[in-house]
């Protein structure tokens, strides 16, 4: 950096100080809850000394050791934590495999249609980005009640992928936009089908837009509460409407620590997924507007 | 592209938004034209020796029967629109004529279900929408700022509160300012008050939830403002600063028009979203203090009885808020699409 452009004292002191902050109110609740997760509730919720909770006062004379994994136990083993696990590993691994497969279909010949059609199947896919979902739940369950398709995995997923679609469309097809037009018209030019060029072509060099828009599709389905919450039994539950009704009927002693240890086990798989796609998923979330 | 093979690349895609975007918000517009069959109610005669007695009793067969022969309901039209429970045109005329004064009839509105939602959803809209612009603006040029080496972990941490799952992020949060959490403890220790607590006050959680709001869309205005910034062009700076240019004044005539696209483009996914405000009222168990449109549709499907009516006619006019919201954005997307051919 030049001399010119070197910033004075106060500001750099200013900016640093500013971005303390912002690190601290980002990442600090994780920290805490996670700390916090293995102490009893009294700890975690201190009426007498909030020190309680550094120290574990209580947590040392409830169970005999600083740390304690009752809420953990409590939650997977007592309340069945483990099969919403399980519902919500089946849920995102055929949301993100489904929605890919039409979207890549889509989003590939959206981007290489001249015609205003295509321009116009964009413009609506915006329109149902914008509906809220819960809206559409309620149109949901009349016909599911008649048709007996209410409460199974399956339904809930092909409702998860349709809600998916537009921006899967929108992503994939900015994607596809960046990769040169005549890469697939010279493989035509020599015989190939249409399929054939996306087949051989394409799909050999689509896999980081696709890597990336798979990313939002999972946080999609792995976030997802209205849906979930709605459309599924109490044994198909996944784990986000599972802590919601942790909150709503246990509240006895100690209960609450379930639900804290359940929210802790949610967060550690997204954790993991920023440490490893932190790239992918900063150029997703710059894709469409870079694009404008 | 020809026809055909358009046709059959979007197929899947296609059927599926049709299938379940499309279709539902017919079923859901034709659902709210209806309401709930009443109950059957049958007059038995009981003549006993001193004289006749009529009562009434409901026909659960029959009721049941009714029930499942039409699942619909009858035939009710706009009626479920103009009850108390939606637009309460009735009240709301009443209240325009008895009331004396605004505040007065301003009063009378907020305790009607569907317009206090809407004054809550509006408000957090119009609030959060601005306050992360501006917020992740500038975390993004401070980090700008930073030493190269520190950005990497910096944006690590940043991603956080838009990652994790809303109802989960807002639950941490919650428990935090929680009258026993150390939030709590902290607010009550800065208020000098040992009885203050968020969950009993509206505006105190009104105040939460907007911050909730806020922290958790920060970083996605953040990255996006980040990758703008990468490419501002520094000749422009260099020459913005040769004419005399100060920091701010570069800030405000250089970086600002040059990340304007990005603005218009946050500004409207922020509006979608906070439109929809939904997972950090059940978190925060909020339901009293504050109801957003998605929180009035949950609560009537949710329910003992399924108020399906109820909901679909909530759901349509929020369909038709959004659709307004959007109305501008669509007709710019329109006439962009017009330039380029």
């Amino acid at each position: 950096m030049s001399v010119a452009t070197r910033r004075p004292l106060s500001v750099r002191l200013i900016a640093t100080g500013f971005l303390a902050i912002w690190l601290i109110m980002a990442a600090f609740p994780f920290l805490w809850t996670l700390w916090g997760s293995f102490k009893v509730e009294g700890d975690f919720f201190s009426k007498a000394d909030w020190l309680n909770s550094l120290r574990g006062t209580l947590t040392l004379t409830e169970t005999g050791g600083q740390f304690t994994g009752d809420g953990y136990y409590g939650a997977w083993i007592q309340e069945e934590f483990w099969r919403a696990a399980l519902n919500t590993l089946i849920v995102c691994i055929c949301v993100v495999t489904i929605s890919l497969t039409c979207g890549t279909l889509a989003g590939y010949a959206l981007s290489r249609s001249p015609y205003r059609y295509a321009f116009w199947l964009l413009l609506f896919a915006l329109i149902f980005r914008a509906m809220p979902p819960v809206t559409l739940v309620s149109g949901y369950l009349l016909p599911f009640f008649e048709w007996n398709l209410w409460g199974h995995l399956s339904t809930t997923i092909i409702v998860l992928v349709a809600i998916n679609q537009p921006f899967t469309l929108w992503m994939l097809h900015s994607f596809f936009k960046n990769i040169p037009q005549d890469l697939d018209e010279s493989a035509m030019v020599d015989g190939c089908t249409r399929f054939q060029a996306f087949r051989h072509v394409i799909i050999p060099v689509m896999w980081p837009g696709v890597i990336t828009t798979g990313l939002f599709s999972f946080l999609l389905a792995y976030n997802d509460f209205v849906v979930t919450a709605m459309l599924l039994t109490k044994e198909n539950q996944t784990m986000v409407p599972k802590i919601a009704s942790f909150l709503g009927t246990t509240q006895t002693k100690g209960n609450v620590m379930f639900a804290v240890a359940a929210v802790v086990s949610v967060t550690a798989p997204l954790f993991l997924m920023i440490v490893f796609f932190q790239r992918q998923i900063v150029s997703g979330l710059t894709a469409g507007a870079v694009k404008g | 592209m020809k026809h055909k093979t358009f046709f059959w690349f979007v197929f899947p895609s296609v059927l599926l938004m049709i299938a379940f975007i499309a279709l539902p918000i017919v079923s859901v517009i034709t659902q709210s034209l209806y309401s709930e069959h009443e109950q059957v109610v049958v007059v038995v005669e009981n003549c006993g020796p001193f004289g006749c007695t009529e009562s009434t009793s409901v026909d659960q067969e029959a009721t049941a029967a009714l029930r499942e022969a039409e699942p619909l309901g009858r035939w009710a039209g706009f009626g479920i629109y103009t009850d108390r429970n939606h637009l309460a045109i009735d009240e709301v005329a009443g209240a325009w004529v008895n009331s004396d004064g605004m505040p007065d009839f301003w009063r009378t509105l907020m305790n009607l279900p569907f317009y206090s939602a809407m004054a809550f959803t509006l408000t957090y809209t119009a609030i959060v929408t601005p306050m992360t612009i501006i917020l992740g603006f500038v975390v993004a040029i401070v980090v700008n700022s930073v030493a190269r080496s520190l950005r990497g972990p910096t944006i690590f941490l940043s991603l956080l509160p838009m990652i994790v799952t809303p109802l989960v992020g807002a639950l941490i949060l919650f428990w935090m300012v929680d009258a026993r959490g150390i939030l709590g403890t902290a607010l009550q220790w800065l208020a000098n008050d040992p009885n203050l607590s968020v969950k009993a006050s509206t505006p105190l959680m009104w105040i939460m939830l907007m911050v909730y709001g806020t922290w958790s869309s920060i970083p996605f205005a953040f990255v996006v403002y980040y990758a703008g910034l990468q490419t501002v062009n520094t000749d422009t700076l260099e020459a913005a600063m040769i004419d005399g240019a100060s920091r701010w004044e570069r800030i405000r005539y250089v970086v600002i028009p040059h990340l304007m696209p990005l603005t218009t483009f946050i500004a409207l996914i922020q509006l979608m979203d906070n439109f929809r405000v939904f997972e950090p009222i059940i978190s925060f168990q909020a339901q009293a203090h504050a109801r957003s449109l998605s929180i009035a549709i949950f609560q009537d499907l949710g329910g003992e009885t399924r108020l399906l009516s109820s909901a679909a006619a909530t759901s349509v006019l929020t369909i038709i808020f959004v659709a307004i919201l959007l109305s501008p954005v669509l007709v710019r997307t329109w006439r962009d699409f017009g330039k380029q051919r």
